[in-house]
C-alpha cells in the first residue's frame, strides 16, 4: 500500500521539514553541549580535592604519563570515583525516565517501587543479625563497614526479593501501572517496618553502621565494583534505548500502543525487572542516592521534551551530569571532610525539582 | 477485504457481542451505530485484537488476524481509540510514532516523506511544531487519526473520530478518511453518534442492538423502524439536497 504514490510533487518540500531538522538539531545541541560539559567536569573533577592536580597533568595521567604521585591518586582514587559518579547517575536517571514511562507517573522513580527500601532492610539485617557490621574507626576520617561484600551481598538478595513479589503480582494483575506503584507503596513500608524493628534491637555500634550505609556514597566503589556497576549499567541502557518507540507509545495511552502492535503488558513488565535491576545494583553497591532518577529525567524533558529518542539519552547525560557535580561539590564543601553524595543530592535535588515545577505550570 | 465471521465477546461474565458476522469491501467505509455501551468501541477492540474475541474468526485481506504477531497485525490495522494521551512532544512526532510497526532500529527518509504528506492532506502543517499537550481536543482528534493514516493500513478503525470536531472539521476529516480508502482501496470501519453525518459519507450501516447486528445494509436500511428500535425514539427521514436524514419527532 503506497499512500504517498504520485503525490510527493504535491508537498511543500521546503516549509515544513526545515522546521522540524531545526527542531530536532536543537535537542541534538542539546546532547552534545552535555556531553562537552560532562567532559570538561571530569576533568575538572579529577584535578580538584585535597591535593590540587593542574590539568596538564591530568590529561598526561589520563593518557597513561607517569606524572609519579599523581598518577597514583588519579588513578587509585579520582578517577573510578568520578567515573561511578558518572555510571550509577547515568543507571539511576535512565531507570527513572523508563519507570515515568512505564507507571504512567511523571513522580516514577528508581525508588517508587521499594527497591531502596528494600536493600537498605537488607543491609541492616547484614549488620545487626548476620553480624557484618562492627565498625572501625580508621584515624582519617569515616566509619568503615568491616564486612562491606557481605552487606552488599545481602542489600542485593533483598532487593531481588523485592523485584521478585514485584513481578509476580504485576503479572498476577496484569500489570497496570496502578497496582505497581501500589505495590511498590507497600513493599517500601514493610521494608522500612522491618528495618526499624531491626534498629530497635541494635547497639548503637550497629545503628551507627547501618545509618552510614544508607547514606549513598560513589567514593566506596572501587574498580571491580565500578566494572560491575558498568557491566549492568551499559546493557540496562541499551535495553531502555531500543525501547524507546515502545515508551512513546505507552506514553500516548494503552490503546494506542496496543493498535500500533506493542505488547503494553510484556514492555511494561520487563522494563520494571530491568530498571529494579539496576538500581538494585546501585543501590547495593553505593547505599541510596535520592532524587537523582526523579529530577534527572525532568531536567532533561525540559530541554528535549518527552519524545523518548531525545529523552532517553538526554537523561543519561543529565544523570551523568548531576550526580558528578554533586559528588564533586560534596567532595569540596567541607574539606578534608568528604560527605557523601546522598547527602548533596537531596539539597540539591528538592529545590532543583521545586524550581522546575513552578516554571513548568506557569503557562 | 474485511471479513468477520461468528464473533462473541465477554467482558468476565458479562456478555458483550455475539454472532456478529459482516463482511467489507476494499474502498468501503462502514458505519457502525447503536446506543452507548451497546459494544461498539468493544467491537473494534476485537477486530483489532486488542481484546482477542472469544468466538469466531476475523480476516484482513485474506488473512487471519488473529494467529498473526501484534506488529503484523499493526501494519494491517489502524487503529484510533476513543481516548488518547497527551505529553510534551509536537504533533509531527506524534504522528511519526505511526509508523512504529514498520520502523527498523531507525526512522527512514520513506517515513518522514509518509508522515509529510498525510500532515499536508489533513492540513495539519501549522500544528506541527506545537506540543500536543497543548493543543485542544479535536486538533488532539485530528492528530491521532493522521496516526493511524501513516500506518498504511489496509482496514482503518476509528472510535467516534469527529466526537469533538466543529462542523467544518468533521465534514474534512471524514472527507479525507473515505477519499484515502477510495484512492487507496482500503476500508474503513468508523462508530459513530452523529447518524446524519455516517449518512453523508458511509456506504454500509451497522445497527448494534444488544449485543447482535439489529440491521445491516446500505442507506436503505435507515427507516424510522430501525431507529425506533434501536434508540427507542421515533423519528422522521427525509430526503434534502440528496441526502438522506433522520430528524427526531421528539423535542
Ligand atoms: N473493561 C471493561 N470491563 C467490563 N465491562 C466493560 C469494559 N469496557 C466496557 N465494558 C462494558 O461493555 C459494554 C460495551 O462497552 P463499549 O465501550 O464497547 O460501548 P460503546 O458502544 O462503545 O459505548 P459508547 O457509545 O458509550 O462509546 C458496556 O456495557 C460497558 O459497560
Ligand atoms: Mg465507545
Amino acid at each position: 500500500m503506497e499512500f504517498i504514490e504520485g503525490k510527493m510533487d504535491e508537498l511543500k518540500e521546503d516549509t515544513l521539514p526545515l522546521a522540524y531538522t531545526g527542531y530536532i538539531r536543537k535537542k541534538i545541541s542539546f546532547m552534545i553541549i552535555s556531553s562537552i560539559l560532562l567532559f570538561l567536569l571530569l576533568i575538572y573533577s579529577i584535578a580538584v580535592g585535597a591535593a590540587n592536580i593542574s590539568f596538564t597533568n591530568v590529561m598526561a595521567a589520563l593518557f597513561g604519563y607517569d606524572v609519579g604521585n599523581v598518577s597514583t591518586i588519579i588513578w587509585n582514587i579520582r578517577l573510578p570515583r568520578a567515573l561511578t559518579a558518572i555510571v550509577s547517575g547515568i543507571g539511576l536517571s535512565v531507570a527513572g525516565v523508563a519507570l515515568q514511562s512505564i507507571l504512567r507517573n511523571p513522580l516514577g522513580s528508581p525508588y517508587t517501587l521499594g527497591i531502596s527500601h528494600a536493600a537498605a532492610f537488607g543491609a541492616a539485617f547484614s549488620v545487626i543479625v548476620l553480624g557484618s557490621g562492627s565498625m572501625r574507626s580508621t584515624g582519617a576520617d569515616a566509619v568503615m563497614l568491616n564486612n562491606p561484600y557481605m552487606t552488599t551481598a545481602v542489600a542485593f538478595c533483598f532487593s531481588m526479593i523485592a523485584t521478585f513479589i514485584l513481578i509476580a503480582i504485576a503479572r498476577y494483575r496484569s500489570a497496570s501501572p496502578e497496582v505497581m506503584i501500589l505495590t511498590g507503596v507497600a513493599l517500601a513500608s514493610l521494608f522500612t517496618a522491618g528495618t526499624m524493628f531491626l534498629q530497635y534491637f541494635a547497639d548503637d555500634v550497629q545503628l551507627a553502621a547501618v545509618v552510614f550505609w544508607t547514606f549513598g556514597d560513589v567514593g566506596r566503589a572501587d574498580w571491580g565494583d565500578l566494572g560491575i556497576l558498568t557491566a549492568v549499567t551499559i546493557p540496562s541502557m541499551v535495553y531502555f534505548l531500543l525501547n524507546r518507540w515502545n515508551y512513546n507509545a505507552i506514553d500516548a495511552g494503552d490503546e494506542t500502543a496496543k493498535g500500533l502492535g506493542v505488547n503494553v503488558e510484556k514492555v511494561r513488565l520487563w522494563g520494571m525487572l530491568v530498571a529494579s535491576l539496576m538500581t538494585a545494583f546501585v543501590v547495593a553497591f553505593l547505599g541510596v542516592i535520592g532524587f537523582v532518577g526523579l529530577v534527572c529525567p525532568h531536567i532533561a524533558r525540559k530541554f528535549v521534551g518527552d519524545e523518548q529518542r531525545f529523552l532517553l539519552p538526554a537523561s543519561c547525560l543529565t544523570g551523568g551530569l548531576l550526580l558528578l557535580s554533586a559528588d564533586t561539590a560534596a567532595r569540596l564543601m567541607l574539606a578534608p571532610h568528604e560527605l557523601p553524595v546522598a547527602i548533596l543530592t537531596a539539597f540539591m535535588g528538592a529545590p532543583l525539582f521545586l524550581y522546575l515545577l513552578i516554571r513548568g505550570y506557569q503557562h | 477485504m474485511l471479513n468477520v465471521e461468528g464473533l462473541g465477546f465477554n467482558y468476565k461474565t458479562r456478555k458483550v457481542l455475539e454472532q456478529i458476522h459482516f463482511g467489507l469491501k476494499p474502498g468501503e467505509v462502514l458505519a457502525i451505530l447503536g446506543p452507548n455501551g451497546v459494544g461498539k468501541s468493544t467491537l473494534l477492540r476485537c477486530i483489532n485484537t486488542i481484546h482477542p474475541p472469544a468466538t469466531g474468526t476475523i480476516f484482513v485481506d485474506g488473512e487471519e488476524v488473529l494467529s498473526l504477531e501484534k506488529h503484523e497485525v499493526a501494519k494491517r490495522i489502524g487503529y484510533v481509540p476513543q481516548r488518547s494521551e497527551a505529553g510534551k512532544l509536537t504533533a509531527y512526532d506524534a504522528i511519526l510514532l505511526g509508523r512504529k510497526p514498520h520502523i527498523g532500529w531507525n526512522i527512514k527518509e520513506k517515513d518522514h516523506k509518509i508522515v509529510e504528506s498525510i500532515i499536508m492532506k489533513l492540513e495539519l502543517d501549522k500544528l506541527a511544531l506545537r506540543y500536543i499537550n497543548e493543543m485542544s481536543g479535536g486538533e488532539l482528534q485530528r492528530v491521532a487519526i493522521a496516526r493511524a493514516l501513516v500506518q498504511e493500513p489496509k482496514l482503518l478503525l476509528l472510535d467516534e473520530p469527529t466526537s469533538s470536531l466543529d462542523l467544518k472539521k468533521q465534514l474534512e476529516i471524514l472527507r479525507t478518511v473515505r477519499q484515502v480508502v477510495k484512492d487507496n482501496r482500503v476500508s474503513a470501519v468508523i462508530t459513530m453518534h452523529d447518524i446524519n453525518l455516517a449518512l453523508r459519507f458511509a456506504d454500509r450501516y451497522i445497527f448494534l442492538k444488544d449485543g447482535n447486528i439489529f440491521a445491516h445494509g446500505g442507506h436503505e436500511i435507515v427507516v424510522p423502524e430501525t431507529i425506533e428500535q434501536v434508540y427507542g425514539v421515533s423519528a422522521t427521514v427525509e430526503e434534502l439536497n440528496g441526502f438522506r436524514i433522520v430528524v427526531p419527532n421528539e423535542e
